[in-house]
């Protein structure tokens, strides 16, 4: 019974989106309020509705119904209870639900919080919206059914893939739902714009809360995912160029783009055209990123999608929505008005740089991505594209954005000096050119580009210090005074110089941990000792443990800094029965932002144990900066006048219940 | 998501073993020959995996190629020799870094153009902008008549 209802509530949200992909467009024709109005309660309901549908399945896998299809082949009866949870979306069909359900959640946002719209624009908006979810409704309905039954219910089932059991599931795909989708906004917008033939500083700040609200959740989801495959592949890598994870990269990096041209247009109603043109690349990219990984195009192995006639959908919807996104900027851009000039040397000309150089690096990732599978397509020649290849062509167009990053909050609008700036930027070219030194120092020629990385890291850091202390007074003017100007300073300002912070702490820690890591790979036998980085590490032995679903062979490592114990460190390998298959859960223990790393590998005939271990100096940062970026984010979203939303009246406090 | 298709295939093509990438019997006693052994991994692809080198890999065929690297370094090839070697045997597949050739000429050429195509694009809207553009057009009538109408004091 309740997976029959989540299937009907999911083709309830079909028929209210058809309506609201409609009557919404003749309310605004017509100017018709009440048509207009329809569509805030369609989008509210919409999201009830697949909320129900997602509870429905949720509930079959949490009481491990075996009689419908996914949960049989996806969960099993002794499962933890979090990963019965997580396995909803572990699989296709249930993270197609998971998309919709936050496609649905932001247009029901955008219906609850948009109270401050033109009613036009809020209806177009709302209904373009409506068009994606109903495409998906469809792909799901008549692909990709989640609910579908089996004729005979088993008596157990098949268990989630062993590597999929494990707390990044649960932290990972939502959050890079939350950044893809959210995307959907700024595309809606900008459809909306086009439609109505009319766009101003108004809709830039409409549409910015949106996009730095998904930007943020895809940084963070991009990041914790590249920190699970790094503790869960076993060899310490957490970024490898692979197809998937450029899926993922490609909208982060056309979406900082856009976070970056929606400020020009804010505040200088200049660059119109372009951000129109970034927010639907933007979604778009998401949209190739669902295709790649959906359709099974990248190899018949990669995907839990092999189905063509899924992949053909999804090419279908992809054509639909961005040949004809980009239809309808051809055909009306031309006719949105240009406005606010400006000089090539100003925030502006900074900002248009930046949106050059990430444009630029978000082609790299595109063709390098993409190029094998159209050569081989055309010719039939078969190449690969790797990380050294994005190492030589996406690691400099990076480091001339690093390189220009501080310079953009220190110039004014409108026309700077950047000589002037160049001067107020000395303590940060200081502090990089001491770092690169630091580093020749300490590390010596091991590499000869990774000081300069550093420096460059650290230039970039104190440049984001230099701007708030240049703007906050600090040093020059008394303390209360500087204590007034940093209140008096807009989040937003202070998100930028937090966020670009952040960046240049990730761009360390890639480099400390790529560059100056050291790794050995050694057979031990129980109650040897070896050495790495100045910890010594002594195998005390094998043990056998027993988890909920899963047997696991414990190595048990007690670890050493010059004599003096740290600690117990316990790679292990599980074996699951049920899918026969084992997964080596990698020991870490945190060094400051370094961290130790210990990998688990086949015991040989004569009783020792192959063992990887690794040290990894400032690795905490790839991931640490991730988070301060995002932080940086939520600053920006937090400033007045980006609130989304009208303001809440502030007597509403006081009709909260007593507790 | 995506990164559970990667991980999900990782796993499927290591799964049985569990084994590690390079394993310790691999290693060469040479260290400045087993340093170049481990780059010149980093830049060959495991070809029954999904853009894993060699160095990452645990899959049976690339522990051989790693194993056939270091033979060729042992018998004194030059990197190139064995990337060359390699190549032969395998086809340009192998290299995660595609060489510079009319058939890659898009790849590796498509990127700079684009920026330099950008930059020179930029340059010329500057231009044209700063020339064209320099005062802001003169209300039309309808135009003015707004404005005065909106000037003008209300009246009720």
């Amino acid at each position: 019974m309740i997976p029959e209802l989540g299937h009907y509530a999911l083709v309830l949200a079909l028929a209210l989106g058809l309506i609201q992909s409609v009557v919404p467009i003749v309310g605004a024709k017509t100017r018709d309020t009440a048509l207009m109005r329809l569509a805030t309660s369609t989008a509210l309901m919409q999201f009830v509705l697949v909320a129900l549908s997602f509870a429905a399945l949720t509930a079959c896998y949490v009481t491990s119904d075996f009689s419908v299809k996914t949960v049989f082949e996806n969960s099993h009866s002794l499962m933890p209870l979090i990963y019965k949870f997580t396995s909803v979306w572990g699989n296709h069909e249930g993270s197609m639900l998971l998309w919709v359900l936050i496609l649905s959640l932001f247009g029901a946002f955008v219906a609850a919080f948009g109270l401050n719209l033109p009613a036009t624009l809020k209806a177009h908006v709302l209904a373009v919206q409506s068009w994606i979810a109903c495409a998906f409704y469809l792909f799901i309905l008549l692909t990709s059914n989640p609910f579908v039954r089996l004729p005979q219910a088993p008596i157990e089932g098949q268990d989630l893939n062993p590597i999929l059991q494990d707390l990044g599931l649960a932290i990972h795909p939502p959050l890079l739902y939350l950044g893809y989708v959210g995307f959907s906004i700024s595309f809606s917008f900008a459809i909306a714009a086009l439609i109505e033939g009319r766009i101003d500083a108004a809709w830039a700040r409409w549409v910015r809360p949106w996009t730095l609200a998904a930007w943020m959740c895809l940084t963070v989801g991009i990041a914790m995912g590249s920190y699970w495959a790094y503790y869960t592949l076993g060899w310490g890598g957490f970024w490898f160029w692979d197809p998937v994870e450029n899926a993922s990269l490609m909208p982060w990096l056309a979406g900082t783009a856009l976070l970056h041209s929606a400020v020009v247009m804010e505040k200088r109603n200049a660059l119109k055209v372009w951000t129109i043109l970034l927010a639907i690349l933007t979604f778009s990219l998401s949209l190739i990123g669902t295709f790649l990984v959906r359709s099974g195009v990248l190899t018949s192995v990669h995907s839990f999608a092999n189905d063509p006639t899924r992949g053909v959908f999804i090419l279908a919807i992809l054509v639909l929505f961005i040949g004809g996104g980009l239809s309808l900027f051809a055909w009306r851009a031309p006719m949105l008005k240009q406005g606010g000039l400006f000089a090539p040397i100003s925030r502006e000309g900074a900002l248009v740089f930046n949106n050059l150089f990430l444009t630029t690096a978000c082609l790299t990732v595109f063709v390098g991505t993409l190029y094998p599978l159209a050569l081989e397509a055309l010719t039939g020649a078969k190449i690969s594209v790797g990380g050294p290849f994005f190492n030589l062509t996406f690691g400099p167009l990076f480091v001339a954005l690093m390189f220009a990053m501080p310079f953009g909050p220190l110039l004014a609008w409108k026309r700077g000096d950047l000589l002037g700036v160049a001067q107020r930027l000395m303590t940060a070219f200081a502090v990089g050119l001491a770092a690169v030194a630091a580093a020749f120092a300490i590390k010596g020629g091991v590499s000869v580009l990774a000081p300069f990385g550093v420096g460059l890291a650290f230039y970039v850091m104190a440049g984001a210090v230099v701007d708030t202390v240049e703007r906050t007074g600090l040093m020059r003017m008394p303390m209360a005074t500087v204590r007034m100007r940093a209140a008096g300073l807009p989040r937003s300002t202070w998100g930028t110089s937090v966020a670009h912070f952040g960046i240049a702490m990730s761009m360390l820690g890639i480099i400390s941990a790529g560059t100056w890591g050291s790794e050995r790979i050694v057979a031990l036998k129980p109650a040897q000792t070896v050495s790495l980085s100045g910890y010594e590490l002594s195998f005390d032995g094998i043990v056998e443990r027993t988890g909920p679903n899963y047997t696991a062979q414990v190595a048990k490592f007690t670890v050493r800094e010059g004599g003096v114990p740290l600690g117990v460190m316990e790679p292990s390998k599980r074996n699951f029965s049920a899918r026969a298959t084992s997964t080596n859960e990698a020991a870490l223990m945190a060094r400051g932002a370094g961290q130790l790393y210990l990998s688990l590998g086949d015991t040989n005939a004569d009783g020792s144990v192959a063992i990887r271990l690794y040290y990894k100096p400032m690795v905490m940062l790839i991931w640490l900066g991730a988070l301060v970026m995002m932080f940086g984010g939520a600053l920006s979203l937090s400033d007045r006048r980006l609130r989304v939303g009208a303001p809440k009246p502030a007597a509403r406090a006081a009709l909260q219940p007593a507790e | 998501m995506r990164r559970l298709a990667l991980i999900a295939l990782l796993v499927a093509l290591v799964a049985p073993t569990a084994a590690l990438a390079v394993e310790p019997d691999e290693i060469l006693k040479n260290p400045q020959l087993e340093a170049r052994a481990r780059q010149l991994s980093e830049e060959l692809r495991c070809m029954v995996c999904q853009n894993q080198s060699i160095d990452d890999s645990a899959a049976p065929l690339a522990r051989d190629l790693r194993l056939l690297v270091r033979e060729r370094l042992t018998a004194g090839d030059t990197d190139q020799q064995v990337l060359n070697y390699l190549v032969a045997r395998y086809g340009e597949f192998v290299l995660l870094k595609p060489r510079f050739e009319l058939q890659n000429l898009l790849l590796w050429g498509l990127p700079p153009f684009a920026l330099v195509a950008g930059m020179i694009a930029l340059f010329v809207t500057a231009r044209r902008r700063r020339t064209v553009n320099l005062q802001a057009p003169a209300l039309s009538a309808a135009e003015q008549q707004r404005v005065a109408a909106l000037v003008e004091p209300q009246t009720d």
